[in-house]
């Protein structure tokens, strides 16, 4: 479905050059939920943008379905980090939910229908005549989901989408993740920092490096599809899985990857180098 | 706390004029040039009952109206269109700096080689004053485009020209509002100004006369018109802006959802 192939981007200007990502290559399969987990300023949100098609690579491309990326594809929705820059504060959540839709050319009453079940969806039903800065801060990161589920991307991308809400929201906001990927098969992609959150949410786990970034490791989840906060946070097997992404973060950082007894029957892939 | 400052306006006010009064009648200005309130108030009354006084006022009026809708249209396309196109924004940057500080009344003699006395006269400084206020807002609220919204409306497909209408525009709004704001009150001004100089007619060129036949009441209460016209204008500007700009920090008060 997404397949990214040996992946570079270089940012130039004003004198600076980074290096932001080196190498990057993987494949997330049709209907697969991924997590990228990787050191702050390893250019996760490069990566991203270099899916979605906001930013061209240096080398390397992006295939969605075969085709290769050169602008936002159709069929692909993001979720920024920064949700109350991501929503406009001059429309209601329904026109912010709508305004994509109007893009597709779809019926005034599909459109409806549409956002209506996607306010649904994340439970913001009585929110939709308010403005996003009447909303909580959860809130709104939820009124940005609803948006990305009634454009009905095949592809959903997610950049650190829950990293400003407290706890007890993010809990909510996983779970509701995990179920609406579960319900509606999307593809997703989700980076995050948190080593608990990847582990909790994805099948299967991209490790980065730090910069020159590669990726570092594959980790194939072997939890349950059920999960739930409380039983599967503190399953055995789910201590076992963060400890050893940690331990990867850990040598990501020093820059040496970690060949520790669980890397042999944890990964479905091995470390690229 | 409202109602307290509005007493204290209307106390400040009333004492201003109750001053205008007494100075003059008390002999310590020539009432001859400063006539006291009382005769302002008079002659303010004849005019306003004076039909060459309504079609004065109904001149500068549709000069300072058509000005600044011509001023106002031209300003934001010209901002959005220089803001959108790669490369025009530099190419025109140093050519804005050096026409904007021309003061419009530099091209009276101008406007007189062109127009004559005519309603063009006019309109060509109020258009030229006014222009640059708007244009340089917008110029202004376009650099204010939040890069998060704007990588938000490309990921959804959202063309330039949806772009321009959906993000460029509501968030240039608040600036173009306050462009047009100071566009209305500096037309006012130079429709006043080019009918005094140059005399085509409005209540510039009825001031001129009431100067040159010594009728100095009714030259004062014509510039109190324009000073109330001015007023009205801006707490017409703020009205429309606040309507406009209800989602904006500016204005939104705390609403419960
Ligand atoms: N527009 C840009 N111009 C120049 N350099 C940039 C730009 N955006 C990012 N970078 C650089 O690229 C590197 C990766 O940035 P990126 O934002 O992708 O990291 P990240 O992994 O998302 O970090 P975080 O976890 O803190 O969000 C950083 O060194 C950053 O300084
Ligand atoms: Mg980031």
């Amino acid at each position: 479905m997404l397949d990214v192939r040996g992946l570079k981007k270089v940012y130039e200007g004003s004198g600076r050059r980074v290096e932001a990502v080196r190498d990057l290559t993987f494949t997330v399969d049709a209907g697969e939920l991924v997590c990228l987990v990787g050191p702050s300023g390893c250019g996760k949100t490069t990566l991203l943008k270099c899916v979605g098609g906001l930013l061209t690579p240096t080398a390397g491309e992006v295939l969605i379905g075969g085709r290769r990326v050169t602008g936002p594809p159709p069929d692909m929705a993001v979720v920024f980090q920064e949700y109350g820059r991501s929503l406009f504060p001059w429309m209601r959540v329904r026109e912010n939910v709508e305004l994509p839709l109007k893009q597709k050319k779809l019926t005034a009453a599909r459109r409806r229908e549409l956002v209506a079940d996607a306010l649904a969806s994340v439970g913001l039903m009585d929110a939709a005549g308010a403005y996003p800065w009447q909303l909580s801060g959860g809130m709104q990161q939820r009124v940005a989901i609803a948006r990305a589920l009634a454009y009905e991307p095949r592809v959903l991308l997610m950049d650190e989408p829950f990293a400003a809400v407290d706890a007890q929201t993010r809990a909510d906001l996983e779970d509701l993740v995990r179920g609406l990927w579960r319900q509606r098969g999307i593809t997703i992609l989700f980076v995050t920092h948190d080593i608990d959150e990847a582990v909790y949410l994805g099948e299967r786990v991209l490790i980065l490096s730090s910069s020159p970034t590669v990726v570092q490791e594959q980790l194939k989840v072997d939890l349950p599809a059920d999960r739930d906060q409380l039983h599967t946070r503190v399953a055995p097997r789910f201590a076992e899985l963060r400890t050893h992404v940690y331990e990867q973060i850990q040598a990501a950082k020093r820059g040496t990857p970690v060949a520790d007894r669980l890397v042999k029957d944890l990964t479905d892939t091995p470390p690229p180098q | 706390m409202r109602g307290a400052n509005a007493l204290l306006g209307a106390c400040g006010l009333a004492a201003f004029l109750a001053l205008g009064e007494a100075v003059p009648r008390l002999g310590l200005v020539d009432e001859e040039y400063f006539p006291p309130t009382s005769r302002i108030a008079d002659a303010l009354a004849g005019e306003l009952s004076d039909d060459a006084f309504w079609t004065a006022l109904g001149d500068t009026l549709t000069g300072w109206a058509i000005g600044l809708v011509i001023a106002v249209s031209a300003g934001i396309v010209a901002g959005v269109l220089i803001s959108v196109t790669p490369y025009l924004r530099e190419a025109t940057a140093s050519t804005i700096e050096f026409l904007r500080p021309i003061p419009s009344v530099a091209l009276i003699p101008l406007a007189v080689l062109l127009y004559g006395t005519e309603l063009r006269s006019v309109l060509l400084l109020v258009v030229y004053a006014s222009f640059w206020q708007v244009l340089v807002q917008v110029m202004y609220g376009v650099q204010d485009v939040d890069p998060v919204a704007e990588e938000t409306a490309r990921s959804y497909g959202l063309g330039t020209w949806a772009r321009v209408r959906h993000v460029l525009w509501p968030t240039a709004l608040p600036y173009v509002m306050t462009g047009v704001r100071l566009a209305a009150a500096v037309a006012l001004i130079l429709a006043v100004t080019a009918e005094l100089v140059i005399g085509a007619p409005g209540l510039g060129a009825r001031i001129a006369v009431a100067q040159t036949s010594q009728a100095v009441p009714e030259m004062y209460a014509l510039v109190v018109v324009t000073g109330l016209l001015g007023l009205l204008i801006n707490v017409g500007a703020r009205t429309v802006e606040r309507r406009a700009l209800a989602w904006h920090q500016s204005v939104r008060g705390e609403v419960a959802v």
